[in-house]
């Protein structure tokens, strides 16, 4: 489903990012890293909401031609980005947003383990397994 | 607006429609109401609710009013709604029965019969009444009987379908009230038909599409159709109905085309596949685009057409909702979703078409956009358009490089028939645009038309964009749009334009850590210093992309190649350096002194091993590798000692550099770590410490503005320290990964030395590591020479051998053949002299390095030990043996009283209570062949033994005691024990009473010794006796030396028995044993059993009656606590000097434990009168407070009562008054003299019957 998934730190750099294979790796980081200009307007936006219903889902950040950029943000701000293929347009706010809740579960996992520094590069085998996961599934 | 003709069909340019009336009757009537009524009608809004609970809606009407024909009516399948009548209205005047009954009626039914053909029921029947008229003629029925009529005749049980209007032209208040009740009626019918029609059009409308399932169902057809509905709503100016009908044509559409993707495709649908002819882009300036809806009507349309009419439907009404931003955010959707329709339905689409009609379509949005909202609206709203405006540059820049106007060179005859091509494709221009100077059709004909347009036009798009992003704070955006810049102006060969938007960029992407995009960066950015000549950036971004372990092995090593290459090329220019930063080539990961403690003497080797990690991908020749050293003279060098520094500093030597994290983001790591130094500040008169503290030399790196400064570590800020002193290692070759670098260096100028900067050169190329953190420091101490001499052991015991150590540090002295230590002798203290004396030579680091042996020569005042050669900064180690011999023998014991009499030869420090040995110092003062003052050593001996007698009587036999205790930690032997009168006197024997000669006496032990004393002449004289043992260490069987024994002396006096004591306790009359609680007699019997001595002859003394007699004092004192004295425990009695005078006293005690318990003691003392000049101060007070003063009922024999009370007065006296009042004193007798012969006899008491609690105590 998603052809690149990335979690991103409260200070925008990348802790985990991930594209499938096939394609050019590096314009899903330009790409991911475009879409934090989004993420971040969203986030303050947000900031003026009520803080205790805040939504994490941030919604399509942004369309391209080709890909759609979805945004998530947790409550450490921690944001998570999956770009989607647009031609796949089975693929509703729903499922987007389950992937998310997905991610988001895998990820507090990565943060219980003592062993992991908050911080780091996600390393975690788990968490890679389940981001393929999320990929394989359109293919 | 009488609309006497009808145009037919409606032309609908505009969206002027108004929904349809038909008027029919009186047209000169309707004529002269019609303006009134035009303009009443839309004053009042009317409520209109919807079928299936839409929400009701306010709505004014307006109509548009014609006159009835019957070709107006619809016939049977017209789905044409613009053109339907919704009301038919009839207008009368008619009030004469007779004139309604001739042509009135008959035109009425004709035109009800017209209607009801159509089936049509909305209608209006209106009877306008004219006062004017009424009065003319007389004749006139009633007006009510017209209406009636009518109503009869027509109106069929809807009375409501005919109503009065009522001088309509006058202004009354009776005409308004009429005109306000037909109004609504008007209304309400007009609503109602609206309801009804619609509701079977909508009813239909599903139908159809329910169908379209079925072969043969066509979407045009159906568009059609929901499209008329969306008519009629835009006409009643409910625009978001409108809208609702285009967005579910959309959704309608979409849905098919993705069905068609999942390969279950309409047949309809084929015919949007065909290929794709034309790319005009969108049309928004008009309403309705004619044009292509007859294609839709005629099924001709292609997607795009489908697409460009719908979206320029949706947009009409969206702006007429006021909703332009919504707009904008649809446009970008529906390109982006065309462009995928396309892909998906595989429609043919020549190369370039589509990104022209992208291009077209964004422009003709926001030129829409623009055209309806004012400057302010605009900017306030640059997040909606920014993504056309984007994605229009993108196209642009995707045009121009799909027809060559990007490079260099220019468009080639290919890419010419290519951009002709996609001219022709665009058709020509609109008539609407044709007169705008700026529309989007000579924007894109124009940018193709020339390399030099196209980058106008290309620029002028970028940088609005990137404006446009950067006002809003999308930083990011608008840096990678300035990429995309930076790559045309790559192309178009002007690398100086593209840095600085790559610097730019890669600024932001290393401020937060992007990897991947870092490393792309920076390889434009590479090839772009390249071409601009500016070597040292380019060297720099070259060593990092090296080094970047995202490239690939072949690009690493090109780029590490152009920096090897360039250092090979210009190493003739000698003096022109260039100076990159250290990170991005290799990485210092440890440091390694040794030796470890980085403390070397003067002249001293010390070599620094680092481990450098290189991060080149393939091995790199470097000329010289350097560290530059900051050297600092340490003020309070005295401290900076070998000890001192070895005490002080970590051990191993190894320091370890942290990783570098580079791939995060730079905000974390671009502060340098600090650099903390020590500082003291001493006052400059008597460099004393006025303030101390740590300073940080790099504050100005470190607190300079974030920003400025953040990402990029210009060449600039890397300083190539120049100093005297620098550590050098020529000629390394470094390999990728960890490499050991060593640097020796001999130590010079004492002080402290910091590493600062690590530098490794090749060619003009310097790679400079400008800090090293954590400090990394060395230090270079010069040393005097010193002379140690320490006990080996904890301490020094006197009167056996003790070694002693010698301990030399030559510090910057060498020692030579021939050097020698001059020790003066002491005579209590010889050096014993060994045929071999080995010493130990140690480096300064406590390594050891040789042996030798050393040669000691003793003459009668000096000792000479002859030291081994040894060079500078070593350790010359060597124990010696000393004997400190006992002193002249103390005399001890002047008194003979029966206590511990401490062997003190060191006045100055009295042991406590006999744990502490007695000391000996002993000086010795050694010459040493590097100083011209001789060095004074104190060694403190101590005694192990400590020595104690006592006399013990039996009887009137006496006997000596000698204990020795040994106080030290070893074993020792004691042989050849003897006691000796050294008085000389002849009259006294000493028989030892010893049976071996040679005792052990373990370490914390004791050995007793003991004598009898026997003596010829009565009363002995006194004893001066001297005690000598032989002593040698347990452990040590043979000796070298012969040791000289230990000797003790003391006196005893007055040993010879005067008085005998024996005392008795006798149980209560008739009872066998004593008891607990009862009363039992103790009787003391004191025996004289001597004539008068000379030791009588005191103040005591008293002569009567040819005899002598002495007062003595006993006293009972029972320190257990076993015996309860009942009554006087002690009394004075006066004793005849006879031998055998015995004095009896009875008292009376109480045993207060059962058991064997011993007696209680008795003690004598001398009573002297108080006029005795003699004073001994035996606790005068503490006796008398001890005693009773109750005048004891058996009263001593000898002594009045009286004696007694004056005494007690005395005391009383004594104590109420003050103590300097002379009173009897006391003294005790010397242990000799009295004898106990009842000492340790136990009487058994058993308990008391009556007693529940049994305490019994056993001694």
């Amino acid at each position: 489903m998603a052809v690149c998934v990335a979690v991103i730190a409260k200070e925008n750099y990348p802790l985990y990012i991930r594209s499938v294979p096939t394609e050019n790796e590096l314009k899903f980081h330009y790409m991911v890293h475009t879409s934090l200009d989004v993420v971040d307007e969203k986030i303050s936006a947000m900031g003026k909401a009520l803080v205790d219903q805040r939504e994490l889902y941030l919604g399509l950040l942004y369309p391209t031609e080709d890909y759609k950029v979805y945004g998530y943000v947790t409550n450490s701000k921690v944001k998570f980005v999956m770009v989607v293929d647009s031609s796949n347009p089975a693929l509703r706010d729903n499922e987007i947003r389950s992937m998310f809740r997905k991610l988001h579960n895998s990820y507090t996992d990565v943060m219980c383990n003592p062993f992991y520094n908050p911080g780091d590069r996600i390393q975690s085998r788990a968490f890679d397994s389940m981001v393929t996961s999320m990929m394989i599934q359109v293919c | 607006m009488d609309a006497p003709e009808e145009p037919l069909p409606p032309v609908i340019y505009t969206m002027e429609n108004k929904p349809i009336v038909t008027c029919a009757g009186d047209q000169n009537l309707f004529t002269s109401i019609y303006p009134t009524l035009s303009q009443q009608l839309p004053r009042e809004p009317m409520e209109w609710r919807r079928s299936y609970g839409r929400a009701p809606k306010m709505i004014h009407l307006e109509s548009n009013f014609v006159q009835f024909k019957e070709e107006l009516l619809p016939k049977e399948g017209n789905k044409a709604l613009l053109t339907f009548p919704f009301l038919h209205i009839y207008w009368t005047e008619c009030c004469d029965t007779e004139v309604y009954k001739a042509t009135v009626k008959d035109d009425l039914t004709k035109w009800q019969n017209v209607l009801k053909a159509h089936s049509s029921v909305d209608w209006l029947i209106v009877v306008v009444e004219n006062d004017a008229k009424k009065k003319n003629k007389t004749n006139i029925l009633p007006r009510t009987s017209i209406v009636d009529k009518i109503r009869n005749d027509f109106c069929n049980k809807q009375s409501d379908r005919c109503v009065v209007l009522t001088d309509p032209l006058k202004d009354s208040s009776r005409t308004q009230e009429s005109w306000n009740t037909f109004l609504t009626k008007l209304r309400t019918l007009l609503l109602m038909s609206f309801t009804k029609n619609l509701g079977k059009f909508e009813d239909d409308m599903r139908t159809l599409r329910e169908k379209r399932t079925e072969p043969g169902w066509s979407f045009c057809e159906y568009f059609m159709v929901q499209e008329e509905l969306a008519f009629v709503f835009e006409m009643l100016q409910q625009f978001e109905d409108a809208l609702v009908q285009y967005d579910e044509l959309d959704a309608l559409f979409s849905q098919y085309v993705v069905n068609f993707g999942a390969g279950d495709g309409a047949n309809w649908l084929t015919f949007f596949c065909q290929p794709v002819k034309s790319w005009n882009g969108l049309i928004l300036r008009k309403p309705i685009d004619m044009e292509k809806r007859e294609l839709i009507q005629r099924q001709e349309a292609t997607l795009l057409d489908l697409r460009s009419y719908l979206f320029a439907r949706q947009c009409t009404l969206l702006l007429f909702l006021q909703r332009p931003w919504e707009v904008a955010q649809r446009a970008l959707e529906l390109l982006h979703s065309c462009v995928q329709e396309l892909k998906l339905l595989e429609v043919s689409v020549p190369p370039g078409a589509l990104d022209c009609w992208v291009f077209l379509s964004c422009l003709e949005v926001l030129q829409r956009i623009e055209g309806c909202c004012d400057r302010a609206q605009m900017d306030s709203n640059i997040a909606h358009t920014v993504g056309l405006w984007s994605y229009a540059t993108e196209k642009l820049k995707a045009l121009g490089y799909l027809c060559g106007l990007v490079s260099e060179k220019g468009p080639d005859s290919e890419d010419l028939n290519r951009t002709v091509d996609l001219l022709a494709g665009l058709g020509a221009e609109r008539p609407e645009t044709a007169n705008t100077a700026q529309s989007p059709y000579k924007k894109l004909k124009e940018a193709l038309s020339s390399v030099e347009a196209f980058e106008k036009h290309y620029l002028d798009l970028s940088h609005a964009t990137i404006e446009m992003y950067t006002s809003i704070g999308r930083i990011r955006s608008a840096k990678f749009v300035g990429k995309d810049l930076a790559e045309f102006y790559m192309r178009k060969k002007s690398p100086q334009k593209a840095e600085s938007y790559l610097q730019g960029a890669l600024k932001n992407y290393l401020a937060e850590g992007w990897a991947l995009p870092i490393t792309h960066t920076q390889k434009q950015l590479a090839e772009c210093q390249k071409h601009l000549g500016q070597i040292e950036n380019y060297l720099q971004t070259s060593s990092l992309l090296a080094g970047d372990h995202h490239l690939t092995e072949e690009e690493r090593t090109y780029f590490c190649q152009e920096i090897l290459n360039f250092a090979s090329q210009h190493t003739d220019s000698p003096g022109h350096k260039v100076v990159l930063p250290m990170h991005s080539f290799a990485h210092l990961r440890d440091l390694r002194f040794t030796p470890a403690n980085a403390v070397v003497h003067v002249g001293g080797i010390l070599s620094v091993e680092i481990t450098v990690c290189s991060q080149m991908p393939i091995p790199v020749r470097v000329e010289q590798i350097t560290i530059s050293v900051h050297f600092s003279v340490e003020k309070n060098s005295y401290r900076k000692t070998a000890e001192w520094l070895t005490k002080h500093k970590t051990s191993n030597g190894i320091i370890s550099f942290p990783a570098e994290t580079l791939p995060f983001p730079a905000s974390q790591n671009s502060l340098p770590a600090l650099e903390l130094y020590e500082m003291f500040e001493r006052s400059p008169s008597d460099n004393s410490l006025n303030t101390t503290g740590i300073i940080c030399k790099n504050v100005h790196m470190l607190l300079r503005r974030q920003e400025s400064g953040a990402a990029l570590d210009s060449p600039s800020g890397v300083a190539l320290e120049d100093g005297p002193h620098v550590l050098q290692c020529g000629d390394v070759t470094l390999a990728p990964g960890a490499n050991t670098v060593t640097f020796r260096t001999q130590a010079k100028e004492p002080g402290t030395y910091t590493l600062r900067q690590l530098c490794a050169s090749a060619g003009p190329v310097c790679f400079v590591l400008p800090h090293l953190y954590p400090l990394a420091q060395y230090d270079v101490y010069s040393q005097e020479p010193q002379l140690h001499v320490e006990p080996l052991a904890d301490s020094l015991l006197a009167g056996i051998p003790q070694k002693v150590k010698f301990t030399v540090t030559t510090g910057h002295y060498t020692v030579k053949n021939g050097d020698s230590l001059q020790l003066s002798n002491v005579e209590a203290m010889p050096v014993l002299c060994h045929a071999e004396n080995r010493a130990v030579i140690y480096s300064n680091a406590r390594e050891k390095a040789s042996e030798a042996s050393l040669r000691v020569q003793s003459s009668d005042k000096v000792t000479s030990i002859s030291l081994p050669a040894v060079p500078a900064y070593h350790v010359i180690e060597f124990e010696l043996e000393v004997l400190s011999l006992p002193s002249a023998p103390a005399t001890a014991g002047e008194s003979s009283a029966l206590g511990v009499t401490e062997a003190q030869r060191k006045h100055k420090d009295t042991p406590k209570a006999g744990h502490c040995m007695a000391t000996t110092d002993h000086k010795v003062s050694i010459e040493c062949p590097w100083s011209i003052y001789s060095t004074v050593i104190a060694l403190t001996f101590s005694m192990p033994f400590r020595t104690t007698h006592a006399l013990l009587s039996s009887g009137t036999r006496k006997y000596i005691q000698v204990c020795v205790q040994n106080l030290s930690d070893l074993d020792f032997r004691l042989s050849d024990s003897a006691l000796a009168d050294v008085g000389g006197s002849a009259d006294l024997q000493l028989r030892p009473l010893n049976l071996e000669s040679q005792q052990h006496i373990c370490s914390r032990q004791s050995v007793f010794f003991v004598w009898e004393l026997t003596w010829t002449r009565e009363p002995p004289p006194p004893l001066h006796a001297r005690f000598s043992v032989g002593f040698r260490p347990a452990s040590q069987e043979r000796l070298t030396v012969s040791l000289k024994p230990y000797t003790y002396e003391f006196q005893v006096e007055n040993f010879f028995t005067l008085y005998n004591v024996r005392a008795e306790i006798l149980p209560p009359a008739g009872m066998e044993l004593c008891r607990t609680g009862a009363l039992c007699a103790l009787e003391v019997a004191i025996t004289r059993l001597s004539d008068l001595l000379e030791v009588d002859r005191d103040e005591a003394l008293t002569e009567s009656d040819e005899h002598f007699s002495t007062k003595l004092m006993y006293e009972v004192v029972d320190n257990s606590s076993n015996w309860a004295v009942c009554g006087k425990s002690s009394g004075v009695i006066s004793m005849p000097v006879v031998p055998q005078a015995t004095h009896r006293v009875h008292m009376e005690v109480m045993p207060l434990f059962a058991g064997y318990l011993p007696l209680p003691d008795i003690r004598l003392f001398k009573y002297l009168p108080h006029h005795s000049a003699h004073s001994s101060q035996l606790d005068a007070d503490s006796w008398i407070e001890n005693d009773s003063l109750s005048v004891d009922k058996h009263v001593d024999d000898q002594l009045d009562s009286s004696s007694i009370k004056s005494r007690g007065s005395v005391h009383s006296a004594a104590s109420s008054e003050h103590k300097g009042l002379p009173m009897p004193r006391l003294q005790a007798l010397p242990p000799g003299q009295v004898f106990n012969s009842s000492a340790g006899m136990q009487i058994l008491v058993i308990p008391s019957k009556d007693d529940h609690v049994l305490e019994v105590s056993v001694t």
